[in-house]
């Protein structure tokens, strides 16, 4: 018996050094989702993916449990409550949409002590001890104006469409068009109205400032605006710019009416709300003992004019083109992020 | 209502709720768990006692949300950098309060519409100080909530301290006697001599201090601060006095029972949580406790009544 144990304890010895060698299984593993917020079709559309890819993840073994977890009311206090429960059900990974960046650092740190691993995606936490998988705001907005530089060698004028005032998003999308401006320097922004992300609001605001403004050659805009701008130009009677859209089904239909009609060509960028099934594969793979830098940047879904048609079918009416990450989409993120460094 | 079904309500029904809670989910059942469970309830318990203050003068306080965020951006940022100019904000905090109740008691103002547009002046410091989530907690409050007492968990530690701290000075001395009264009957009081407004202004002011504690507290278990963090304390703490056998008018509370009731109602969350049940059905369930506990209530009540009715 003696020896017996002695063995044991070898062997446990070496597979506690052998992960660095080769990756632990994490078929047991059970992550939770902890989400602030479902009251919009982005988030909606989010923990829809998270349900598809959690249940496929589950049926094919990669892990035991991917349980979704949705506060009743949008308020950091509740949700710090949620994830300390998350840590008594002995959750072993825990992904966390933060309803404040800040505020949950705190039960944040208990489930770092516990041994859990925390990645939060979209709405980041401050605390140290877990991932974070931003958005990069601010390089969405200078690709639009690379983009409109690729279709417009001479430059023109750019009529910008910002989101709603005061707001974090709104103030690095119009940075990442100011350094693309300052790249592109033969672009100019002659114009600049704030559509609030709502076609309707873009569509007023876009109508109101045209007479003012010279020939326009591009639009920028935030996502969500597109579509209404487009309606105010054509009232307008003016030639039609290249509107850079923001993947709302509403705007990808437009655009593919018009590439019909006469030839339009464009780009869309936007944030998938499949990025939680980012986050559940970046979480999967630190449990499997992967090495994961700590802060990953998450990729845009960008509907260009050979996946229009595509990603229009794929988008019910009023939402958002959507698409779900695989592993392999995870590991790439990783291995970037890792080059980076 | 005798005074012994007042506090054996709530008993029973953090009773019946913690053992469901355990038998759904027995890693719960350790030091480790109670804490996890409990510790956030330390600073709703807090808020419902400085809630339980107001209500026991007859009064409704809208504002304890708000405050217990403006102390909680105040902690994270003047009380971590300058502890002095933080602490004496605090203190300027909790002359405010006393002030808000001297005034309502000197003009006969209603304090619902009042401590409403005082959650406005809260909110509105509280995004100054702080416009966008951060700030550190103080070492010492981290140190202290964090703590590992032998044994008992800090969160019970901590909630049966403040249970006798607030039993003791409330319902054990002549002054909470004087307090309570004020809710009982405030014109008996004042024509027997005693300045309404200093009473009133002392209850607020009290309730100010367990807000203060309250916001402290909060920071301590989340380590930093934001405007909006405390905004449900509101309704919590009014739903904790109430669950825990206080009632609306007459001065008649208990301190014990609040922080029970407090206790009660954070653990419905968790239990809630644990059922799987899903979020839209969440919020309702939680009510679904509340008017569960209260009609339990009310039959105790009647029953009470009637056989005052018989012997009397």
């Amino acid at each position: 018996m003696k020896r017996n144990i002695k063995l044991f304890g070898a062997a446990a010895l070496v597979t506690a050094a052998l992960p660095a060698v080769a990756p632990a299984q994490t078929g047991d593993a059970r992550i939770a989702l902890s989400n602030n917020y479902a009251g919009n079709s982005w988030r909606q559309a989010m923990l829809e993916s998270w349900e598809k890819a959690g249940t496929q993840a589950v049926e094919e073994g990669v892990v035991a449990a991917a349980d979704a977890f949705t506060t009743s009311e949008n308020q950091a206090t509740e949700q710090a409550a949620q994830i300390q429960n998350m840590i008594l059900q002995g959750y072993d990974a825990i992904v966390v949409n933060a309803a404040s960046p800040t505020a949950l650092n705190g039960a944040i740190a208990e489930a770092c002590d516990a041994g859990i691993t925390v990645v939060s995606f979209d709405g980041i936490v401050t605390e140290p001890c877990a991932w974070r998988i931003a958005v990069d705001f601010k390089e969405m907005g200078r690709q639009q104006v690379e983009y409109l530089a690729s279709r417009l060698p001479d430059g023109g004028n750019l009529l910008e469409i910002r989101g709603l005032a005061g707001v974090f998003v709104d103030d690095e999308i119009h940075a990442g068009i100011q350094q693309g401006v300052e790249e592109y320097p033969q672009f100019e922004i002659v114009g600049s109205v704030h559509g609030d992300w709502a076609q309707d609001v873009a569509q007023k605001a876009v109508a109101g400032v045209l007479p003012s403004l010279p020939e326009i050659d591009g639009v920028v805009t935030q996502g969500g605006d597109g579509y209404g701008a487009a309606q105010a130009i054509d009232a307008a009677g003016r030639d039609m710019p290249i509107i850079v859209m923001g993947n709302r089904q509403d705007e990808m239909q437009w655009w593919a009416e018009q590439r019909d009609a006469n030839g339009y060509e464009t780009l869309s960028l936007s944030i998938a709300p499949g990025v939680s099934t980012l986050a559940l594969w970046v979480a999967q793979q630190i449990l499997a003992g992967n090495e994961v830098p700590k802060d990953l940047t998450v990729p845009f879904l960008v509907v260009t004019q050979d996946t229009l048609d595509e990603a229009l079918a794929a988008t019910p009416e009023g939402s958002v083109a959507n698409v779900e990450y695989s592993l392999e989409d995870a590991q790439a993120v990783i291995e970037d992020a890792k080059a980076a460094e | 209502m005798s005074a012994r079904y007042r506090i054996l309500l709530p008993v029973v029904s953090l009773a019946v709720l913690l053992a469901a809670v355990f038998y759904m989910q027995p890693r719960a059942m350790s030091y480790f768990g109670l804490n996890l469970l409990f510790n956030l309830a330390v600073p709703i318990a807090l808020a419902t006692v400085a809630q339980m203050m107001i209500i026991m003068v007859n009064d409704i306080d809208l504002s304890v949300g708000t405050f217990v965020s403006f102390v909680a951006c105040v902690t994270a940022t003047f009380l971590h950098d300058t502890p002095l100019l933080g602490g004496l904000i605090l203190l300027a905090a909790i002359a405010g309060y006393a002030a808000i109740g001297a005034l309502i008691e000197a003009r006969q103002l209603p304090a619902i519409v009042v401590t409403l547009g005082m959650s406005f002046v809260w909110g509105g410091l509280a995004v100054l100080i702080l416009p966008s989530p951060g700030g550190a907690a103080p070492d010492w409050i981290r140190t202290l909530m964090t703590a590992k007492p032998p044994l008992v968990p800090m969160a019970i530690v901590a909630s049966v301290l403040l249970a006798v701290v607030a039993h003791v000075l409330i319902m054990r001395t002549s002054t909470g006697a004087i307090l309570r009264a004020v809710g009982g009957n405030a014109r008996a009081v004042g024509r027997s001599g005693w300045s309404l407004v200093q009473l009133r202004a002392g209850a607020y002011a009290l309730a100010g201090l367990f807000g203060v504690l309250s916001g402290v507290t909060l920071v301590g278990l989340t380590t930093s601060a934001d405007a909006n963090i405390a905004l449900r304390y509101t309704l919590l703490s009014i739903a904790g006095v109430i669950l825990g056998g206080g009632e609306f008018t007459g001065g008649r509370i208990s301190p014990v029972g609040a922080v029970i009731g407090a206790l009660t109602l954070a653990l419905a969350g968790s239990f809630l949580s644990f059922m799987r049940l899903s979020p839209d059905w969440q919020i309702g369930a939680q009510g679904a406790i509340l008017i569960l506990v209260l009609a339990v209530r009310l039959l105790f009540a009647r029953s009470g009544r009637r056989k005052e009715a018989q012997h009397g």
